[in-house]
């Protein structure tokens, strides 16, 4: 199983927090954060990461295109 | 280029009195590469002190915190804290930070919107009732920080006389003693892990209700030391900097009549002003938390060996012309936003979102005041490691 994941650059205010983070998944590009595959093997650690992105611009979805992140 | 081709500067460069960017900052961002410094205290170090260089040590994972612990740290104070999560790298930073960020994001923070401008108008009509002239400090910028902090996290605001006391011992610069220093920091937690004892008797709507359910349910995620060093760490820093930063704000803009009078006659404007007075105001009164290279990192023309702490100086990074053009004007229409003060990558600030909706709503509130204006000279924080007014005597037209 995989995830898709992607950084919506219209509301990434750049804290870098992710690519900090996670240098294997985001990196920094410019003033934003990008992910450097859009798949992913199943993490809870980068469901976290989404969820507390101060910007809220990770999204990522399962396979069947359902949202898992980031969570209300 | 490596530290042996350098001189070593004394630093801080920044005078405590005033806001001002001290000089060497510019000579330093047009030299070859970082330069050396030391602080009163700990190793020499790297400065980082142009925006891309700052940016990319505060970034890259490369670079260090958890390896400050065993190292004689660069710092303005003799006294050591224990960090916490600022002296964690990923993932165990991660593993704790997410914890607590998940109550900081913009879409739970939006939620406090409307009681922080309650808040915010409730402190402006006391001030009204008082009357004209009055301490901003005292009446308006500490009270509302502590408020939101103090309902968000679970503490109960009237202990503010209790907890100002010891947050100012944390974040002095002054020449406390060891026993001094470790006597205040066990009195804090002390206070806290009462209030956790509490909470975990009767929980409540509240950060620490929350922090005490995620310790319930997975008792290896957080220990019962971090639960309470976590709660310390989001009440200190949740509210110092933000009741620093309103009156730094506002004496820019009223020694600035012509971007009050631009703020005054279009409200909407105050989401970018708060960004550029983030930008435009060095808090900072050192700069602090060095990054310690894991490898050798080549930061623009400098090899970073293993091992060699470098500092991020944030103030100068946002007066960096070559990203911030005609850096040293106030103005609200700046295409780029991205300063760096609230800091970069993992240790951004987890209370961001709501710093910013703190400091929107408290400019908001503030300019409904007529004639609002300084009533005297600010009195300066001398031995803090954020720089702003101590007093900031403020008078309005009373109608």
């Amino acid at each position: 199983m995989t995830w898709s994941i992607s950084v919506d650059t219209g509301s990434c205010l750049g804290s870098g927090i992710c690519a900090g983070s996670r240098p294997d998944i985001f990196r920094f590009h410019g003033s934003y954060a990008e992910t450097i595959t859009g798949t992913l093997t199943p993490d809870e650690d980068i469901l976290d990461l989404a969820d507390t992105c101060p910007a809220a611009a990770i999204l990522i979805r399962d396979e069947s295109g359902a949202e898992l992140a980031p969570r209300p | 280029m490596t530290a042996a081709d350098q001189r070593v500067q004394d630093y801080p460069f920044n005078r405590p009195e005033g806001l001002d960017l001290a000089p060497a900052y510019g000579a330093a961002r047009t030299a070859p590469g970082m330069i050396r410094v030391q602080l009163p205290f700990g190793e020499p170090a790297w400065l980082a002190t142009r925006y891309d260089d700052a940016r990319f040590v505060l970034g890259d994972r490369r670079f260090s915190r958890a390896a400050s612990v065993d190292r004689d740290e660069p710092r303005v104070q003799f006294h050591r804290g224990s960090g916490g999560i600022l002296a964690m790298d990923p993932p165990d930073h991660t593993r704790l930070r997410v914890l607590v960020a998940s109550a900081f994001t913009v879409r739970r923070v939006e939620r406090l919107r409307p009681r922080v401008r309650e808040i915010a108008d409730r402190l402006v009509a006391d001030m009204r009732a008082a009357g004209s002239p009055t301490d901003l400090v005292e009446a308006f910028a500490l009270p509302l920080p502590v408020q939101v902090i103090c309902e968000l996290l679970g503490v109960p605001a009237e202990d503010r006389h209790l907890f100002r006391a010891w947050s100012d011992g944390l974040l002095s610069t002054a020449a406390l003693t060891a026993e001094e220093f470790a006597r205040n920091d066990q009195e804090l937690s002390a206070y806290m892990a009462g209030l956790v004892a509490q909470r975990r008797e009767e929980p409540a709507d509240d950060l620490m209700s929350a922090l005490i359910a995620a310790r319930a349910d997975d008792v290896e995620r957080l220990t019962e030391r971090e639960l309470v060093e976590l709660c310390v760490g989001v009440l200190v820093a949740g509210h110092e900097t933000t009741a620093t930063q309103i009156p730094n704000f506002v004496h820019v803009l009223l020694t600035r009549p012509d971007r009050l009078a631009e703020l005054r006659a279009d409200p909407d404007l105050i989401p970018a002003a708060v960004e550029e007075l983030m930008r435009f105001v060095p808090l900072g009164a050192t700069s602090a938390f060095a990054r310690y290279a894991t490898e050798d990192v080549q930061v623009g023309a400098v090899l970073v060996r293993k091992g060699d702490p470098v500092l991020a100086a944030i103030g100068s990074a946002n007066h960096d012309e070559s990203r911030f053009p005609d850096a040293g004007r106030l103005r609200f229409d700046r295409e780029s936003t991205a300063h760096l003060g609230f800091g970069h990558g993992a240790h951004h600030c987890l209370g961001a979102a709501l710093a910013r909706v703190e400091l929107q709503e408290a400019l908001r509130a503030l300019l409904a005041l007529p004639g609002l204006v300084e009533a005297g000279d600010p009195v300066w924080k001398t031995q803090m490691l954020v720089r702003g007014p101590r007093t900031l005597p403020v008078a309005w037209e009373e109608r």
